[in-house]
């Protein structure tokens, strides 16, 4: 009853907005390039997609003042999808069949990209998916613009293996797609670096989680056997502050215990009292704390579009940043916004990260990436304490997993699918 | 005859080689032995190694400074002043800091905070100055600095820690802090090649309610993937696997005590969000899908007053629960003004009015401010555990919430009963005709007990945020369970809800070890359908004429 309460409620407010936002857009259709944003602006995961919606509106204003795209302006078509799953396809659609947009910039969680991904591949339109994942996809038409687990999971597990000599190991997500498939390379990655089965403690709590009191005593026990424990963290969204508040108050002290967390940025670092965190790590390929010119500026420009020099910058912000860029570019290099031309001409694009290096667009859609390691400060920033030599390029399918060590994705031609195994030498399509 | 040189000249020359050499000699040892101050200054650098290399080297002074730095450094007070370069200890006093030498402790007076810069560490960093400054305060003359000492040493035992502890057993006379040092110690006997030392160690750790030594006798009863025993002495495998199940024993009490202390603090957030509910559902009979927002707005009060009084955390949130009773309130009491009164006896329509003030207000909150979470501090007193044993930890936010539950609780029932406004509630809830032929003004009476369910639900949001994120959605995680304990409770009776919500709490945190959270909290919804199958009207049914109606 709830649940239709809320649909009935929410298209109602939504399809107002939609009309809105369709009346103004028509009046200057046929000179400008639309770029669709699909992210959600209400609902649970708002707090972390109403941020990337601010960023593309700066990159394409930005992109504009620049004299647009192919001599035409940028218009962006931003939709509610309210974090709402089916609603995503549903949006999807209507950016591709009506609105005409030339990509999508959107998306947050798993279960939103895999809702979207049949539209997107029946339409044949084009998507940039701006955040961390779990891998074990590759689709023609999406462009993963943020981490696989091999430049973020796996860096961050040699780091705690080899510097701080790590020797037990809890895996603690939130349930569903992400961590649950993140931790099964984890553990397939741990037990063949010869981690025994009873040194992986795997515990999974619902989302939105606030009650962490027996876990965290657990994780306690877990981590008093002598041996240097280390929890690897994919709780997402609001679960972690009463998670990290919790190991606080129960005396757990970075120095005894260190959570590496996947899912915690300076976005989300910015709503939290950090003194229980300070310490604690994250994996990621951007902080908003890396001191390069370039990282400056884009800083400043920020705080200049928001008006709020508070405003901190994070890893997805990054993704759409270089996504959004080499879209750019490949549309240049195309000379058209046709899906199919761009889609090509987006492989082998080069754009510098924030970071340093040079980002470049693989043929199995993901980027090359550097990999930092940092550790809370108490003003909510990292302090990094480790980071890669080299960009790591991103892999779509883990290498630790038996049922897709066999398989890569490599959409040049001769091989052109996402899911070929190279044993029996056969795509097996769509097959994810 | 052209290199001749003479006896008396070549000694010269050798002495005043010798001593140029002595000369620069001294010269290079001025070079690596750096004074205090220069040494302080050296904490500034960046890369992490040097930075630990300054730190040894600071502990080795004998300067009374020292650990008063080394304090500040890991507790990030430490700052180097941006112009200068000068390291300088920090104290936050309103928006600015108040700033001293590190090295002499000569004053500088308030600066902006932007104009100093921490000194930043790493945690391999953190450890090393905690076990420096432990084994420096290790000689200390309080007890209780020299027990924290112990117990930090005793995290990552060393040869050398472990020598300057035993060093210290021999002369400590204070009993808590030779316990402590005793388990240490008797953990490291247990490596001993001597039998007769393990022996004695086992003896020891008998005695002792740790977590460490259970862990430590465990290994040694511990077979090795081939089945066979690690310890091949079967003597001391006998003394330790007696000794673990002695142990044991009382561990057993110590997990039951926890169980009921996690199970008790769950229920108390339950009873606390759903008394309110109790009242306004329960007593009034409506439907509120806006409830759960009436904590919200409890909740984004605290985080208001904590706003207007940033340097008095404990106080702000203090005033805060009566800020966020009036609040909510007020805001509970322009609903029913505005929508409720007009649609009493039409539940479905309720419902469905008040689940859309429920969207507008956490619509208005992203819009006023903004769709992220707000940062609540906790006050420091209500940080932390109540440290009873390594098996038995109470955390101080919990504790408050289970007796802040309690006290709200007793408020609300001493309102029921002992106030007119309560005689009335209960008069208009029992047969609303009746009471208005009694000449009492309903409509002012349903306007009231709407508001004090809404201020209790407040009240409520004031003591989550101090466990939750404060942000929109803060309602919406919590309203289902609200529905259910009052349900199950028995709707209508407070006493109801009070048990129901503790009974869940403890019924969750009874399964949560064997069943994990996702399917401890499955197990309880699946048990209460059953329940309220068997018993429609809850725990606690209303009784009399006017119920059966």
């Amino acid at each position: 009853m709830k649940k239709f309460l809320y649909k009935t409620g929410l298209s109602t407010v939504l399809s107002a907005l939609v009309l809105m936002a369709g009346t103004s857009s028509a009046v200057r259709a046929e000179d400008t390039i639309k770029v669709g944003i699909l992210h959600s602006l209400s609902g649970t995961m708002a707090i972390s997609e109403t941020t990337l919606k601010d960023t593309m509106l700066m990159l394409i204003a930005e992109q504009n003042k620049k004299g647009g795209l192919l001599g035409k302006k940028l218009e962006p078509v931003v939709v509610d999808p309210a974090s709402n799953w089916p609603l995503f396809a549903e949006k999807a659609r209507e950016l591709i069949t009506k609105e005409k947009v030339a990509s999508i910039f959107g998306c947050w969680t798993s279960v939103s990209r895999k809702s979207v991904l049949p539209v997107i591949e029946e339409l044949n339109g084009i998507l940039f998916y701006p955040v961390q994942y779990e891998g074990e996809e590759s689709s023609k038409n999406v462009f993963y613009t943020g981490a696989a687990p091999n430049q973020q999971a796996i860096p961050a597990i040699n780091y705690l293996m080899n510097d701080i000599k790590v020797e037990r190991w809890v895996l603690a997500g939130t349930d569903y797609v992400y961590p649950r498939t993140t931790n099964k390379i984890l553990e397939a990655y741990l037990k063949s670096k010869g981690v025994d089965a009873k040194d992986i403690m795997i515990n999974y709590t619902p989302f939105g989680h606030s009650d962490w009191q027996s876990i965290v005593a657990d994780i306690k026990k877990f981590g008093s056997a002598g041996k240097k424990t280390a929890v690897v963290s994919t709780i997402n969204g609001d679960a972690n502050i009463p998670f990290y508040k919790e190991l606080g108050n129960q005396g757990i002290s970075a120095e005894d215990i260190p959570v590496i967390a996947f899912s915690v940025g300076e976005e989300e670092l910015s709503g939290m009292d950090t003194k229980p965190l300070v310490g604690h790590m994250a994996a990621w390929n951007y902080f908003m704390s890396e001191d390069t010119t370039k990282n400056a500026a884009f800083i400043k420009q920020w705080h200049a579009f928001t008006k709020d020099t508070k405003r901190v910058t994070n890893d997805p912000m990054e993704a759409h940043y270089i996504g959004f860029n080499m879209w750019i570019k490949a549309v240049e290099k195309a000379g058209t916004t046709d899906s199919d031309a761009v889609q090509k001409a987006m492989i082998g694009i080069k754009f510098p990260n924030l970071t340093g290096g040079m980002a470049q667009m693989l043929p199995n859609h993901h980027l090359s990436k550097p990999v930092l390691i940092g550790e809370i400060q108490e003003d909510g920033q990292f302090f990094t304490v480790w980071q890669t030599n080299t960009l790591v390029k991103g892999d779509a399918w883990s290498d630790y997993l038996a049922e897709s060590k066999p398989i890569i994705a490599d959409w040049t031609a001769p091989i052109s699918c996402g899911n070929y195994n190279t044993t029996t030498k056969k795509c097996s399509g769509q097959n994810y | 005859m052209k290199y001749r040189v003479t006896y008396p000249v070549k000694f010269v020359v050798l002495v005043l080689m010798l001593f140029s050499f002595i000369g620069t000699s001294i010269a290079q040892e001025e070079a690596t032995e750096l004074t205090f101050s220069a040494t302080v200054s050296r904490l500034k650098v960046r890369a992490l190694t040097a930075k630990g290399k300054a730190i040894e080297q600071l502990a080795k002074f004998q300067n009374s400074r020292k650990i008063l730095i080394l304090q500040a450094l890991v507790d990030g007070d430490l700052f180097e002043v941006r112009d200068s370069g000068q390291i300088v200890i920090a104290e936050s006093k309103e928006d600015k800091y108040s700033i001293v030498l590190a090295d002499n402790g000569n004053g500088i007076g308030l600066v902006e905070s932007s104009a100093i810069k921490k000194i930043k560490l790493n945690n391999r960093l953190r450890s090393k100055i905690r076990s420096l400054v432990a084994t420096l305060q290790l000689n200390s003359a309080a007890a209780e600095v020299r027990l924290q000492a112990v117990k930090t040493l005793g995290k990552s035992i060393n040869q050398q820690s472990l020598f300057t502890l035993k060093k210290r057993a021999e002369i400590e006379k204070d009993d808590d802090v030779l316990d402590a040092l005793g388990l240490v110690i008797a953990l490291d006997n247990l490596n001993s090649t001597d039998r007769l030392i393990r022996l004695k160690g086992i003896e020891t750790l008998k005695q002792k309610t740790s977590l460490k030594a259970v862990n430590r006798l465990q290994a040694i009863i511990d077979k090795n993937n081939e089945g066979q025993f690690i310890e091949p002495d079967a003597e001391i495998r006998k003394q330790a696997n007696s000794a673990l199940v002695k142990i044991q024993a009382r561990l057993q009490v110590y997990a039951v005590a926890e169980t009921v202390f996690f199970g008790l603090s769950l229920g108390a957030v339950l009873v606390l969000a759903a008394i309110g509910l109790a009242i306004t559902f329960g007593v009034m009979g409506v439907i509120n899908m806006a409830h759960g927002e009436m904590m919200m707005l409890g909740a984004y009060t605290t985080y208001v007053m904590q706003l207007l009084l940033p340097h008095h955390i404990g106080l702000s949130l203090i005033l805060s629960i009566p800020a966020a009773f009036m609040v909510s309130g007020i805001v509970g009491i322009g609903i029913e003004r505005g929508i409720i009164r007009h649609l009493y006896g039409r539940p479905l329509e309720t419902l469905l009015a008040t689940f859309g003030v429920s969207l507008v207000l956490q619509q208005a909150v992203r819009s006023i401010f903004s769709p992220l979470n707000r940062s609540v501090i906790t006050p420091d007193w209500m940080s932390g555990s109540w440290q009873i044993n390594d098996f038995l930890s109470l955390t101080w936010n919990r504790l408050y919430i289970l007796v802040f539950c309690l006290l709200v609780f007793a408020f609300l029932l001493q309102i029921l009963r002992r106030t007119r406004l309560g005689l009335e509630v209960r008069a208009v809830s029992q047969n609303r005709n009746m009471a208005k032929a009694m000449g009492i003004p309903t409509d002012r009476v349903d306007a009231m007990t709407f508001g004090l369910g809404s201020g209790i639900a407040g009240v409520a949001g004031v003591a989550l945020s101090q466990i939750t994120n404060v942000g929109p959605n803060l309602g919406q995680a919590y309203i289902v369970d609200s529905f259910m304990v009052v349900v199950f409770g028995g709707v209508g009776n407070l006493w109801g809800t009070l048990v129901a919500g503790f009974s869940l709490g403890i019924a969750n945190k009874v399964l949560e070890p064997y069943a994990g959270a996702v399917l401890a909290k499955i197990l309880v919804l699946v048990f209460i359908i059953l329940f309220i199958q068997k018993r429609p009207r809850g725990l606690f049914p209303q009784k009399g004429r006017a119920a059966e109606s």
